[in-house]
Parts: structure tokens; sequence; C-alpha cells
């Protein structure tokens, strides 16, 4: 362990020294260091592309800190209040409107403007705000339906259904030939994921107004409700929060449940983590919708290059060389996340990989969701009362009033901002 | 040689059941850190590794980066205790020895703040910390530590004991405050003076809230801020957060068990009589 | 500082005192005063800045809208006069921290004082050997790190996998979800609570239980007593004024959970584990409502001066009852 540089700053701090004593980025001379916050999976492989970057960069030291993504959006913004955001960060797309609120991005500089090409337009345009791009797409994600196929052979069908009602007749059928005390399908209580897609299978947006109020109660989410509430109504999916599953991996390979709603990284732990006899029986594909394969939210991250950071030219090098496209492909192959850049997924390695293809179709039907900067906060509130309208305080109906009325005091901020002019 | 009566028999083994009992866990916690990765994820769960290991400590050191999480631990406690110290020991002394205007007032005072809990200011605290740029430095995660009122408090009910006279006699052979100070009444203090210390060391080393909230970079994370995040990370590995919480929990507990008869005492004195 | 006393207190010495000349005296007195204000100066600067200043904003802050917008700029900031509070008492997640707050103090008081009761009781008797050993052993959990115990029994409570649940189903009986349903949650968590705290208000009865003069139970075995009766007419007479003031003070330590649903249940199941602290955590530090947050805080310290004041109360009455 190196300690040279703590035992400094202690020695700083005893002689009174009240300055920060770590991350201010000066180690020897003339080498800048950039901070890289990265969350889940990707921060615990980013730092395999880094020695790459800093052979081609060589003034430039990066240090990597990985965060998990459920204390990630707190931390960030901790981090904002107390001057301390590091220099790049990963950000999930749906925190770019919050975050450029508060004026902690740095938008795409006009040197950088070709790193927007090439491009998902779904997923660019959830980077965009007014008219400004302020993040860069890194990874794109999506979630689909990730299934056990001899399982679903066992119940008589050899697809997958498209639609709601049908596949719901399926997980029925599939419940019945698996173990014992199993399930059809885990969808954790305390992730919002889950009933975000299907809400954004439905006609009209969420929110409504400049995304000034709440609109989930209109008919095509309270179907949404109904839909999701019944797969639990019916013993088809465990009331379970993620806490509670030790180990995704394991209770898939025996059966406990054989569909599981998820993103690409999931391809990779199954290769990996999934023991040898089943590795043939598992299969991605498209979310099933109200009258055909559904929307889903454009997830992913994007790269956000903070302009607190006084090192912005280095951290935009940062920023180009992760959404190159051969990096993107090596990333790609290390972690599963799909890359950002659309020439990236020509590489055989995606383009014949059966497990990847269906999320380049989930991709195309993907819809934004909308850009007020308390979304984050009112889909946690939409799940809070979803997770109660399942263990029955709430029907449908009413539940949706309740996330209508949460979602409306949340964005009363906003609504005055917006009068104020203070606000897109 | 008196013979045991079955009576005494029965309740000493209920002792030692119920001290095993409650050591459990942490033996638990002990033996799973030194099994393989996946054994302890079986039902029923097994009690003792198969074939011991150390790779879960290993991987923690190389890389997770306990050794810097360590370090800030070790550090930032015992800074917190040297400060609390020399902050709270001078001034219960003063309370108790010293006359001045205003002493009974201002100590009724600070036994009046005692009741408002700590975490009521520690959101302006935040702000205050902001301004001046110590977020993010060991400095911010150390200023709750400076103003230690419960210090003073116990520092104050043990000078009293002090002889008046021993500081007379100190006075009348002509030495300053200072050094009637240093040479009378820190010999005189040095048991309450472990005592403190070690209340303030453990009590550094076990927070969390605080910390969580100021130290928002990784390389600054104390030990329980450190293992809190990697328990959401890596959910799956029990063993390796069992050696985590090993590693975060054994340096307390020796030192506790090496000092326990200064660590009862106090704790005694300053809650029977409160 | 290694240099011990060098003028050992000597009672012709001192003794010698008051014939000194008063004028000496009294510039001593001025001395001593002045440097009494100097060993005091640190520490009150320090409470003054860092404690008194916070706390004193906090309650201006709860009547403000104080967000992330105003970190932003400080004039999106807006008073709102009693605002915050209006809106938390309408707000059903408040209420909700509050009851399960309750529920904590309600089930968890009584079981700690039980369980430290019942353990210095036994620990008492005079036929225990070893009786330190076993003291220390009891107390341990106590002064072990809360987040990493906190982990250590989130694998304890495991549905599937955990020793608990081996244990129930060992002696026939069912399974239990123990972080996973709300019904449940609360008591997995006051064992843990319990088993960490009880070492504490142990060695505090043990304390008093041994300042009850043998001939007390000596009288009683020869009046002919059993060992409940010497219980309930001997050592809970002598232990109950301790009693009450040890359970005022948990419930104020019961007000101040927050490390262990942060650790093992993140606030849930169904938000059956957040605490007021835990509450207060989310409002201010994760979506940065921090006039909010600040109004919860408030709230919280009236709780706690309200108990604070029973205790007072409490301790008064049983001093004037002594004497």
């Amino acid at each position: 362990m190196d300690l040279t540089p703590h035992r400094r700053g202690a020695l700083g701090l005893l002689a009174g020294g009240a300055a920060a004593l770590s991350g201010c980025g000066r180690g020897e001379a003339g080498v800048t260091t950039l901070r890289f916050w990265a969350m889940g999976n990707e921060g615990t492989n980013v730092p395999q592309l880094i020695p790459e970057f800093e052979r081609l960069n060589p003034g430039i030291r990066v240090e990597v800190q990985p965060l998990p993504w459920t204390a990630a959006h707190e931390k960030l913004l901790t981090a904002y209040a107390g001057d301390s955001l590091p220099d790049v960060g990963q950000i999930g797309n749906t925190w770019v409107s919050e975050l450029t609120a508060i004026g902690a991005l740095s938008p795409t500089p006009a040197a950088a403007a070709d790193l927007l090409t090439n491009q998902f337009d779904a997923v660019l345009d959830t980077n965009r705000i007014g008219d400004r791009i302020m993040a860069t797409p890194w990874y794109v994600d999506t979630r689909l339906i990730f299934y056990r196929t001899d399982l679903l052979a066992q119940a008589g069908y050899d697809a997958m259904p498209p639609t709601w009602a049908e596949w719901k007749q399926a997980m029925h059928a599939v419940k019945r030939v698996a173990p014992d005390g199993s399930y059809a399908i885990l969808m954790p209580v305390n992730e919002f994921e889950q009933l975000l897609t299907f809400g954004l299978q439905t006609e009209e947006p969420l929110l409504a107004e400049d995304a000034t109020r709440g609109n989930f109660s209109n008919p095509g989410f309270i179907a949404a409700l109904a839909f999701y509430k019944s797969l639990f109504d019916e013993g088809l999916a465990p009331l379970a929060s993620s806490t509670q599953i030790s180990n995704t991996w394991t209770e898939f390979a025996r059966g406990w449940f054989s569909f599981y709603f998820s993103g690409p990284w999931t391809i990779g732990d199954f290769n990996t983590r999934l023991p040898e006899d089943v590795q043939d029986d598992w299969a991605t594909t498209g979310v099933p919708g109200p009258t055909g394969l559904g929307a889903s939210a454009p997830g992913g991250s994007s790269l956000a290059v903070f302009n607190s950071s006084p090192h912005q030219d280095a951290a935009w090098r940062l920023v180009r060389y992760l959404s190159d496209p051969q990096v993107q492909v090596r990333f790609q192959e290390i972690t599963g996340s799909l890359p950002a850049r659309v020439s990236a997924w020509d590489v055989p390695a995606l383009a014949d990989d059966p497990y990847v293809q269906p999320f380049a179709g989930q991709l195309e039907r993907a819809r934004a969701v909308p850009k007020a900067p308390e979304w984050e906060r009112i889909v946690t509130e939409m799940q809070i009362v979803a997770e109660r309208m399942l263990r029955g305080e709430y029907t449908p109906e009413t539940a949706a009033a309740e996330i209508d009325r949460r979602a409306d005091r949340l964005l009363e901020k906003r609504r005055w901002m917006m009068e104020r002019g203070r606000a897109v | 040689m008196t013979r045991l009566k079955p009576s005494t028999v029965l309740l000493n083994l209920g002792v030692a059941l119920i001290s095993l009992l409650v050591l459990f866990p942490l033996a638990w916690m002990v033996s799973v850190s030194l099994m393989q990765t996946g054994e302890a994820a079986v039902f029923p769960p097994p009690l003792l590794p198969s074939s011991p290991t150390l790779e879960h400590y290993r991987d923690l050191f190389a890389n997770q980066g306990m050794g810097r999480y360590l370090w800030n631990s070790v550090l930032l406690a015992s800074l917190a205790t040297i400060l609390a110290l020399s902050f709270s020991v001078p001034a219960g002394y003063a309370f108790a020895k010293l006359r001045f205007k205003g002493r009974d007032r201002l100590f009724q005072a600070l036994v009046g703040i005692l009741v408002i809990p700590a975490q009521i200011g520690t959101l302006p605290l935040f702000l205050l910390l902001k301004q001046m740029g110590l977020v993010n430095t060991y400095a911010g995660a150390l200023v709750p530590w400076l103003a230690s009122i419960f210090g003073i408090f116990l520092v104050r009910q043990y000078c009293l004991s002090i002889p008046d006279e021993m500081l007379e006699a100190a006075r009348v052979d002509g030495a300053t405050e200072g050094q009637i100070f240093r040479r009378v009444v820190l010999p005189a203090l040095q048991p309450i003076i472990v005592t403190l210390g070690l209340f303030i060391f453990l009590g550094s080393w076990n927070d969390f809230l605080w910390p969580l909230i100021i130290l928002t970079d990784q390389s600054n994370y104390t030990l329980p801020v450190a293992l809190a995040a990697l328990s959401r990370e890596h959910v799956q590995d029990i063993e390796m957060m069992m050696a985590g919480a090993v590693i975060t929990v054994a340096p307390v507990l020796i030192l506790f068990l090496a000092l326990q008869r200064y660590y009862i005492r106090g704790m005694l004195a300053g809650s029977v009589k409160g | 500082m290694t240099m011990v006393a060098q003028t050992p207190p000597d009672p012709v010495h001192s003794e010698r005192l008051p014939a000194k000349t008063p004028t000496k005296r009294r510039g001593g007195i001025g001395r001593r005063e002045r440097a009494a204000w100097g060993f005091l100066a640190p520490a009150l600067i320090a409470i003054a800045i860092f404690f008194v200043i916070p706390v004193v904003s906090a309650l201006l802050l709860s009547l403000t809208d104080f967000d992330i917008y105003a970190l932003a700029d400080l004039a999106n900031l807006r008073f709102v006069g009693l605002q915050n509070y209006e809106r938390l008492l309408s707000n059903p997640l408040f209420w909700t921290a509050m009851r399960n707050t309750a529920w904590f103090a309600v089930l968890g008081v009584p079981l700690t004082i039980a369980a430290a009761l019942g353990a210095a009781v036994i620990l008492n008797a005079r036929t225990v050997k070893w009786r330190p050993i076993w003291r220390v052993m009891l107390f341990a959990p106590y002064v072990t790190t809360l987040v990493a115990t906190a982990v250590v029994w989130r694998y304890l409570l495991h549905t599937r996998y955990g020793v608990i649940n081996w244990g129930l189903d060992s002696i026939g009986l069912p399974a239990v979800d123990w972080l996973g349903q709300p019904e449940s949650s609360i008591p997995a968590i006051l064992m843990f609570v319990v088993w960490k705290t009880f070492g504490y208000n142990m060695l505090i009865f043990l304390a008093v239980l041994q300042t009850v003069p043998d001939e007390l139970y000596e009288a009683a075995r020869i009046d002919g007593a059993g060992r409940w009766k010497q219980f309930r007419h001997v050592t809970l007479p002598a232990i109950a004024p301790t009693v009450l003031l040890v359970s005022i003070i948990t419930v104020a330590a019961f007000f101040q959970l927050f490390a262990e649903p942060y650790v093992m249940t993140q606030g849930g199941p169904a938000q059956s584990t957040v605490t007021v602290l835990y509450f207060m955590y989310e409002e201010g530090f994760k979506w940065w409502n921090l006039g909010s947050a600040s109004a919860v805080a408030f709230i919280l310290f009236l709780c706690i001066l309200a108990v604070t004041l029973v205790q007072l109360w409490v301790s008064r009455r049983l001093a004037g009852s002594e004497t």
C-alpha cells in the first residue's frame, strides 16, 4: 500500500493546514490526475481500459472510483453540494436534467461535436436539455426479458408471445412445469424499472404541461398498473426486494423463476455464473406490450464532464477515448455493456450474438422518459406507491391518483421556477 | 474442598451457554470469512470452513482498497482522540477547579445543551463546512469531535476529586497555572484521560452518519462507510463481506479487551450518576 | 508531560497557606481567571461554531424551502414559514417513519431491559464463577462497529441460508422471511439491536445490584422466601429506580436508529423500517430538501426533549422520595 500521500496529508493537517487533503489531483509535476466515478459493473471493469488511455496520453493519470448504483445518485448530489465532484463521471441517462438544472455539467464543446454523431437518436435525445447536449452517451441499455427456453418449451411454447395477455398465459404454463415453490418472473419490488417499462408502452406521456404535472391517471398507465399487480396477485412473481435475493443466477438456474427483467449486463453474468447444464437453455427477447412488442426506457449511462473540473481538456480527452468505437467494442467484450456508437455494433461479436440482437430491436422501440429534474424522485415515489399497491393498500386507480398527487407536490418548485423563467 | 451443588453447576452452565450464544454472531463472522467463495450460501449453513482460506482478506486488501480504509480509520480515530482530549480536558479542569465569573451558569448552559441531539445540526454543519471548504477532508470529519460536551462533563466530575490543597501547594511554590495543569493535574487525571480517550477512539471508529455525509470521495472513506458501500455492491459475496466485517470490528474489540477496566469504570461513572 | 507532580500534597505546607499575604492571592485570582478562560476558550469556541450555530441555523433552515436549486443559486430560496411542518404532518411517509420509530421503542425498550436485567441478575448470583469473564463477553457486542455487525446479522437473518432460520427449521418451525416482510422486519432488526445493546444496560444494573447488601437476601432467606420472592421483594425494589431511568434513556436511543435500516434493509420492505432519522437522511442527503429535513430534525428534537423532561421529572421525584 502506498501511504506516502496520506502521511503528507496528515502532517499538513497537524500543522494547521485545513486544505483539502486528497483528490486535489496534483501528484508528480506536469501530470494531471483525473478523478473518474463509475458505477456497478462498469466501475469494476473500466480500469482495464485505462492503461491504454494513459499510454496514449502520457501527461494524464486516471483514478477510477467505483460506486454502488444504489448510492450513486445521492453521492453525486452530495459531492456537488460539497464541491467535491470528480472530473468525469458516469451518470444515469435520467439524471441529466437534474444535474443540468443545478449547473453541474459542462455542455459538449464544439471541438467534441463529432462524438455526438453515430449515436442512437432516442438515447442522444435523453441527453439533450433545451438545445444543448449535456452528456455523451457511453453505453446504451434498456431492459428486456431473459427467459428459460427449456421451461418455456416444456410448457408448450416455442417462442415468446408478444402481448401481455398471452405472455401471462405462458407464465402460468411455465409455473406449472417448474419445480414446486417456484415463480414465473422476478421483479424486485424495490425497483421501478419494470413498472416504468409497462407504463411507457401506453399512449400518453407520464408527465403533462411541460413536465410540471403528473399524468399517471391516464387509462394506459392504470392498465399497466393492473397488469403489473396481477403478476403478483396470481402468484407469478414473488413479493421480494432485491436486497433479499441472494443470488440471481443460482435461482434462475434452479428454475425458481424463468423470466427475468434485466439489461445487457446480465448476459455477461449469466455466461460466467450459470452452471454448465443450463448454459444452452436461456435466451433474450423483446418486452411484450399491450398489443404487441412494446417500448422500454432508453437506459444506459452517459459520460459527464463536470464544470467544476479544472482539467476540462484532459477530461474531454478521456470522454473521447471512451467514445471511440474500437474502445467501446473492447468494453463490450469485458462488461457486456452495449456500445453507444452505432458503428460499434457491426463487429461480428455483436452482430452475430443471439443474446444481443434483441436489444437492438428493443432500443429502436425505446421511448424517452420525461425530462424533469425531479423525475428520479417521481419514479421512486411511483414505485413506493406501487409496492404498497402490491401489498393491498391501493387499487390500480387509487395508486395512480396517489402517484399523481405525489408527483404534483414534487413538481411545485419546478412550476414556480418555470413561471419565473428559471427552468427549462 | 466444598462439593459443587447441582444448582451451581446448572447456573454456571447456563451462564456459559448464554455467553456463547451472544458471542456466536462474532464467531460465525470469523468462521465464514475463512470459507471458500460460495460455501456459506447453502442450506443448512455450514458452521466451520471445510478448507480455510485467507483469499477474501487478500482480495480486500489487494483489490478493494481495504488498506486505505483501515489507514483512514486509524488516522481519523487517533486524531479525533488527541484533538478531543486536548479540547475537553483543560475545559473540564477549569470548570471543576478554577474560579471565574459566570462559571456555574456557563456550566449549567452546557449541561442544558447536552440534551440536544447532535444530528439536528448535521445539515447546517454540512453547509458551514462547505463554505469553509472542508467537505471531503479529514478535517471536516474531525470537526464534531472538537465539541465534546460529554467529555468536558466527564473530566469535570473526575477533577472534583482532586484535593484543592495539591493545587494550592503548587501555587505557593510559584508554579504558573499552565505548569500546575501539566505537572499536577494531568498526572492525577491519567485514568480518566485513558477512559475518555478510549470512548472517543471507539466512538470515532464506529461512527457512521457523519463520515457517510462528509467524506464523498472513496479514498477518504473510513471502514464503516466503505463496508456499507461494499456490502451494497457485493450482496452475494457473503464470505468477503464477513472478512470486511472482521477487519472493521477486530481492532476496536481488541482495544476494548485490553483496556476494558478503564472503559467499564468510566461508563459507570458517566451514567449511574447522571 | 511525563513529569510527575513536583510538589506532593503536603499538609504542613498547605496549612501555612492562609497566612500568605492577601494582596498576592488577589493577584493570583486575576491570573487564575485569565488562565481559566485560556483553558476553556478552545472548547467553548468549538462548541459555539460547530454545535450551537448549526443547531440554531437548523431552526431557520426549517422555515425555508432550501433544496438542490437553492444550493445551486440562493435566489431560488424561498421563506415558507411553517409550510415544511404542515407538509410533513400531511406526508404519509413521515407518519410511517414516526410509527415505525414508535414501534421500535415500544417493543425494543422492554426487550432490551428484560434481557439486560435477566443477564445482570444471573451474573450477580454468588455461585457464578469467573464473573468478570462473562461480563466482558456479554458486553462485547456493545463496542463492536454497528455497520459491521449489521452486515453480519443481515446474513444471519437470510431467508434461505441464514443460521436463524436454520435454527427455526431444526426445531420444526417454518422459515421466516425476516427482512423481506413488513411484519417481521422490525422484530428482525430488534433482535440485532437487543443483541448489540443489552450489555450496556446490564453493566449498569449489575453495578446497582452489587450495592444491595447481602444481609437483605440473608434475612429474606431466613423468612423462608424462595428465589422468586427474593427477586420480587429485595432485588426489584432496590433496582426499580435505575430500571426506570435506564428505560427512559433507552427510549431516547431508539429515536436515533439509522445505520441499522441503512445497512440491513434500506428502509424496506414497504418502508417498514424507515425511522425518523433515516427519513431525515433521505430528505436531506438523498434528495437535498434541506428545509424539510431540518423540520424533521426539529420534530425529532422535540420528541427527545419530551422524553428527557420526563426523565428529569422522574429522577427528581425519585431523589425526593429517598430523602
